[in-house]
């Protein structure tokens, strides 16, 4: 039998607070390197979309931060640390509808309130930690054999 | 066809006139191209047939396979589909009367404008979405390179596209049926010969992916029938009327531009990608759910639209100006398309349904383990590569050499900087071997140097 060795790749990347010229980048990598290994559409999609809104978030509300992925064939896990005012009432925060995005960000199109729920509704696994004044950890794992 | 792979590819390699140079596997949206023995070869299985490596290559050495003119003594009864990008071809404007005057004059019996076909579909959709059975965002089904990338590339997509028959085989549909009843004379002796203007569509023809055959039994490029039919579009007098079915107005007729099917389907939030890299980043949006207000997506593979496909004559650019003024002044001269074309209604006429099912490219290994090891296997062979992109490996880029060597289809010698690399490791152990005296040598010097 070719029980090889069950394979993981791990991905990691830099994410600056305000750099909306590289906002994206990440997540669109990661998107690729998905695609191309073969998992399900579904799943390209779910952890496509985690990752960017994870992404987007740090890029928005955060100063600087780390976005991590790790890619075994059963599941994918992300994670996105940063350094930043964290949130003081996750609850609120995990509402549909609630941000605190500013004028000029609403401009670029984000703000809508909704990239906590949909990363919540997306994920099989979600966990998010925040303390005020220092930063946020969101951890989220996507089960390959679904969907 | 391959019938080992069951891919159709129309583009073909003329081998004598290729230099092997980097152009076309630079150019390849699917990264489609590779150079081995000095020529370019298609993988087949990435293919979508857009033409971009026609577009490309300095050397001419790229053509689409068409259908031969023979192929219109095979039927009893010929009909033109000309395609909307074929008005602007020609440089006084034309009267679409007096193209398809020409066109009966080249040989066929008849012509029937695939802009009627357009007019038709952009009811249908614009129906379809006022009566709540479709939603957005919808894709466009009318460029067959796109239709194809989406396949291949974002499978998901599929399930987005228009689930009606393009123009062209609307209209070939329209055309045998009308024309068969009209003349008493069973459907398979009438042939339907489409005059494109693009590899995509020959594919779509023979290869047809929505799960109906087609409606057209050939197809000829534009730039075949060009030398004589442009001759004859001049030699037309007095533009009466044929009898034919020239009843297209300018919205079926701008579906040969890009904007012109959003024209004609008419709905409230739409959007339109023109070129195969801005297609490609819509489609990106799309796929992460960024497009949900979006009604419906036009989208061509050819930038400015169909004017801009590979097999037309003259430049993108004037044609759509040619087309632009067309379009106006058939705008101002027609009736409503169920005034113009009472048979839809006496037919009830329904539009041909196509369902679109996504064909995901394997790219390292179809066991996602597998495809790992593979991955993580040519993320180190990539660190040795210099990152330069250069294409002189034959691969359109370096990482794309290190996946062909993972995959055992290449070699890092393939890579001029790794070869020289080796060359000079190896004349550094010549060149030390060179220096060093063998023993015998060197004994006999030392007697010498005693005898002295
Ligand atoms: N990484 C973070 N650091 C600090 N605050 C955050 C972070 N992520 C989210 N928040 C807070 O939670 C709110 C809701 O986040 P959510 O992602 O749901 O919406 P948004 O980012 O404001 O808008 P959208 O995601 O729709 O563009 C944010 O407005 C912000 O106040
Ligand atoms: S845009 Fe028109 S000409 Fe270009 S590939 Fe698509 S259908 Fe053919
Ligand atoms: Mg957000």
């Amino acid at each position: 039998m070719g029980d090889k060795a069950e394979q993981a790749i791990m991905l990691e990347f830099t994410l600056q607070g305000q750099d909306f010229i590289r906002a994206g980048e990440a997540s669109s990598e990661i998107k690729q390197r998905l695609k191309k290994l073969g998992f399900k559409p579904d799943v390209v999609r779910r952890a496509a979309i985690v990752a960017y809104e994870s992404e987007m978030n740090v890029i928005i509300h955060a100063r600087k931060g780390t976005l991590r992925v790790e890619i075994t064939p059963r599941k994918i896990l992300i994670q996105a640390l940063d350094e930043g005012p964290g949130i003081a009432d996750i609850e609120q925060a995990m509402q549909e509808g609630f941000s605190t995005a500013p004028d000029m960000i609403r401009e670029l199109g984000f703000g809508a309130g909704m990239g906590l729920p949909n990363i919540k509704r997306f994920a099989d696994e979600f966990k998010i930690q925040s303390r005020v004044g220092e930063g946020t950890l969101l951890e989220i794992i996507i089960h390959a054999d679904k969907g | 066809m391959n019938t080992m792979t069951g891919y159709f590819n129309f583009v073909r390699l003329d081998r004598e006139k290729c230099k092997g140079c980097v152009n076309c596997i630079k150019k390849c949206p699917t990264e489609a191209i590779r150079v081995r023995q000095g020529k370019a070869e298609i993988i087949e299985q990435k293919c979508i047939d857009c033409g971009e490596c026609i577009r490309a290559c300095p050397n001419k050495a790229k053509y689409v396979e068409t259908d031969s003119t023979a192929l219109l003594q095979e039927y009893k009864y010929r009909i033109a589909l000309p395609s909307p990008s074929l008005y602007g071809q020609f440089r006084d404007p034309i009267n679409p009367v007096r193209l398809l005057t020409a066109l009966r004059d080249l040989g066929f019996d008849d012509a029937f404008e695939v802009a009627v076909g357009a007019e038709v579909v952009a009811a249908e959709t614009k129906r379809l979405f006022q009566t709540g059975k479709l939603q957005g965002p919808v894709i466009s089904s009318a460029c067959p390179a796109v239709v194809r990338l989406i396949q291949v590339r974002f499978p998901e997509l599929t399930s987005r596209i228009l689930p009606l028959a393009p123009p062209s085989e609307v209209a070939a549909h329209l055309a045998r049926y009308l024309k068969a009843r009209e003349l008493g004379i069973p459907e398979q002796e009438i042939g339907i010969f489409y005059l494109t203007p693009c590899s995509a569509k020959v594919t779509s023809i023979k290869a047809p992916v929505g799960g109906i055959p087609s409606f057209i039994d050939g197809a000829f490029s534009i730039q075949q029938l060009y030398p004589r039919l442009s001759h004859l579009v001049k030699q037309v007098k007095g533009v009466q009327h044929p009898g034919g079915y020239s009843r297209a107005s300018g919205l079926g007729i701008g579906f040969g531009i890009s904007g012109g099917e959003q024209a004609a389907v008419g709905l409230e939030n739409q959007l339109v990608a023109d070129g195969i890299a801005s297609v490609i980043d819509v489609l990106e949006e799309l796929e992460m759910g960024h497009l949900d207000g979006i009604d419906y997506i036009e989208a061509r593979a050819c930038s400015g639209g169909c004017v801009g496909g590979i097999l037309n004559v003259v430049n993108g650019h004037v044609a759509r100006a040619r087309l632009d003024k067309i379009i106006r002044e058939q705008n101002r001269s027609s009736l409503p398309l169920h005034e113009r074309f009472p048979e839809l209604d006496r037919l009830d006429y329904k539009v041909p349904r196509i369902h679109v099912e996504p064909r995901p490219m394997v790219y390292l290994d179809s066991n996602i383990n597998g495809a790992m090891a593979k991955m993580t296997a040519a993320e180190k062979i990539l660190k040795k590569l210099p990152g330069l992109d250069c294409g002189a490996c034959g691969a359109p880029n370096c990482k794309a050499l290190a996946e062909d060597i993972v995959l055992g289809k290449a070699e890092e010698t393939n890579c001029i900087f790794i070869l020289r690399e080796r060359i000079m490791t190896l004349g550094m152990k010549v060149y030390n071997l060179a220096g060093i005296k063998p023993l015998t040598l060197s004994l006999e010097d030392l007697e010498k140097e005693g005898e002295e």
